[in-house]
């Protein structure tokens, strides 16, 4: 039992680096806050950290089975001009408008699974055209910018509980509990890892490979929809922009790096990826504590983000044989 | 007719020269189909759509995006994607239009100025991806993210008000021989300028052998990183070149200008036949592609559909062309 401890300690090693990093920035970060840390601005930095943990989250889904998701940014713009038009009124309509929401977030997951495992096309490719078709819906539903979202929700999921945790945090915890853990944990997560390191190995050992990615795609789509509906919780608003969306796709997939999953599949954690968007996020909070001019502060989470990628490289100095850079 | 096959020596196989001259690429041959579909289709709605004048204009309009997928394709080739196509069009369209402003001097260098930029920007990638051995998918990321902080810098966020030289407008607008616009025959130039890249050099041959299996190119000899390298840089320097163009016919640059210009430049590449894992394809192909995504851009908004119908159709048609001509292999291949 105590023996595995290297194994371990390899399985969670970059999980454990992006939460140092993140704690790390979020320290000076606190420290350099004219107001320091009081609960509002907890509450701000969550908010937004969290709507890109939850997009990240879907992305390491798929990122996992060696896939990548394009689509997802444009699935979370749809939960948002869908939840914009629907989740109002008294609590029963919207209880059974965020249910609508999910929903729609689980068909364009399973869209997306169907064309991937059944119709044999290439992720990157099959989600970028399906993004189009859902910003189009998105589009269809809200033409110009509005709408509403049920006040005491939006309240509840992005205020504070009992005046101490940001409970956007506490839905961010609820998610891993509820969504990671037991996916992580079941045949059915192995055999997504399974996939994502070798598709044919999986195959000739009898891994139910149409399954895994499967529920890895509608869990994605499921995922981005949440993320939609805690940004209409956040706006209080619907807007069909694609801008948004293709930023939130780009940044999940920093996200997920940043977090240590491989873009190859089949290594890697949701929890790394949540940090890795956390940190992404305090990032550019640290360029606006520190003053830099608005200007400037594309350039430096540019460059940050050059940075953190590269880190990726020191894995060369490692390898012995150049052999094995041609994996 | 590849999937028949097993899949041996597809290097041989597939190289674009030897692959027209025993057959018909049936992916090529659906692109040049769906063309033709789409302007018998469009021919429904108005006898306009088969005149000479307006296929010109949209050839016109298509040169753009093919001078940028060209660059796109050869990166697809090694198994790679840039994602930096967005800001290196905006950084080339910039760039241009800045030197235009400092006097006669960068009037005449404008061109070459812009497309250098880029270049520098694609050689970044190309390290990356080459010697750092990062995913190009992160590292073409984040050289857009830092091409889009230096322009925001450079321009204070607004749009230039600089305006393009007279050479990029007559590039970009002008009609030279038998009425053929000049864009057209800038395209013509890259074109075959690629294709002989791509079947005629070492560096071509290079680029199929590594999208193939880039562990025996490097054992055979050949110089995968140095190429790798190159074909980043070049993509980097055709994206810029596209941006002056399109600065040349606005006669300005634009924030934002490439963005609509990254999925139709991957789509028209793919849909041409170039597989996304890399090693096969060719150049037709990529030019039917272009033409294709050009055509039915223009047919979507003659027939005056709404824009959400046009994001939706858009996807639809990719997707269903692809399930027709591009699925893969199954795991038990």
């Amino acid at each position: 039992m105590n023996g595995d401890w290297p194994y371990r300690w390899r399985e969670h090693k970059s999980t454990l680096l992006v939460f140092g990093g993140f704690v790390v920035m979020f320290a000076v970060y606190v420290a350099n806050h004219p107001a320091g840390l009081n609960i509002n601005v907890a509450t701000t930095a969550a908010n937004k950290g969290v709507l890109l943990a939850i997009v990240a989250m879907a992305q390491t889904l798929v990122v996992l089975t060696s896939g990548i998701d394009l689509s997802a940014g444009m699935v979370m713009v749809l939960a948002n001009c869908l939840a914009s038009t629907i989740v109002v009124g008294s609590p029963l309509p919207t209880a059974f408008g965020a249910a609508v929401v999910l929903l729609v977030g689980c068909v364009c997951g399973t869209v997306n699974a169907l064309i991937v495992i059944f119709g044999r096309l290439q992720p990157i490719v099959t989600t970028i055209a399906t993004g189009s078709v859902y910003y189009g819906v998105a589009l269809a539903l809200r033409p110009v910018p509005g709408g509403d979202v049920n006040g005491s929700l939006a309240n509840a999921l992005t205020g504070q509980l009992f005046g101490v945790v940001p409970s956007s945090l506490l839905l961010l915890a609820s998610l891993v509990v509820v969504v990671w853990l037991p996916f992580r944990r079941s045949t059915i997560g192995r055999a997504v890892y399974a996939v994502g390191s070798s598709e044919v190995a999986a195959y000739m050992s009898g891994v139910p490979i149409q399954r895994a990615k499967f529920v890895a795609y509608v869990l994605s789509g499921l995922l981005a929809s949440i993320a939609g509906l805690f940004l209409t919780l956040i706006t209080y608003s619907g807007e069909a922009s694609a801008a948004n969306g293709n930023t939130y796709t780009l940044y999940s997939i920093a996200a997920v790096v940043l977090g240590g999953v491989s873009l190859f599949g089949g290594s890697g954690s949701a929890v790394g990826a949540i940090f890795g968007a956390l940190m992404f996020r305090t990032i550019g909070d640290l360029l606006f504590v520190f003053n830099v001019e608005p200007l400037w502060q594309p350039l430096f989470q540019g460059i940050v983000l050059a940075a953190a990628v590269s880190l990726g490289a020191i894995r060369l100095l490692r390898i012995r044989n150049r052999l094995e850079l041609y994996g | 007719m590849a999937d028949a096959q097993p899949h041996v020596e597809p290097a041989e196989r597939t190289l674009p020269g030897s692959g027209l001259r025993r057959h018909v690429d049936p992916a090529i041959a659906a692109a040049f189909g769906c063309i033709v579909l789409v302007l018998l289709v469009g021919s429904l709605y108005s006898r306009s759509f088969l005149s000479p004048e307006y296929l010109l204009q949209q050839l016109k309009v298509a040169s753009f995006l093919g001078v940028i997928a060209t660059g796109m394709m050869i990166v697809v080739l090694l198994g790679q994607i840039d994602l930096s196509v967005p800001w290196l069009v905006a950084v080339g369209g910039m760039m241009s239009t800045a030197a235009t402003a400092w006097g006669p001097a960068g009037e005449a260098l404008a061109i070459p100025f812009g497309i250098a930029c880029g270049m520098a920007l694609g050689l970044v990638n190309g390290v990356g991806v080459a010697f750092l051995r990062i995913p190009s998918m992160v590292v073409t990321l984040a050289v857009n993210a830092v091409a889009q902080g230096l322009m925001v810098v450079h321009t204070g966020g607004f749009s230039p008000q600089d305006s393009s030289s007279r050479a990029m407008r007559v590039l970009a607008t002008g009609e030279t021989l038998l009425g053929i616009p000049n864009a057209v025959l800038v395209w013509a130039v890259v074109g075959i300028a690629a294709v002989v890249l791509l079947t005629r050099t070492t560096f071509g041959r290079t680029v199929y052998a590594i999208g193939n299996r880039e562990r025996a190119a490097y054992l055979s000899g050949a110089r995968t990183r140095l190429v790798v390298m190159s074909a980043f840089a070049l993509s980097g320097a055709l994206s810029a070149f596209g941006g002056v163009l399109l600065a040349g016919y606005a006669s300005k640059a634009a924030q934002a200008m490439g963005d609509p210009y990254l999925l139709p430049a991957i789509a028209a590449v793919v849909l041409g036949g170039t597989s996304i894992l890399g090693g096969r394809g060719s150049y037709v192909g990529t030019v039917a592609g272009v033409i294709l995504i050009t055509l039915l851009q223009s047919i979507l908004s003659v027939m005056q559909m709404p824009e959400f119908g046009r994001h939706v159709s858009y996807g639809i048609v990719i997707v269903a062309m692809l399930l027709v001509y591009g699925r893969g292999r199954r795991p038990s291949e």
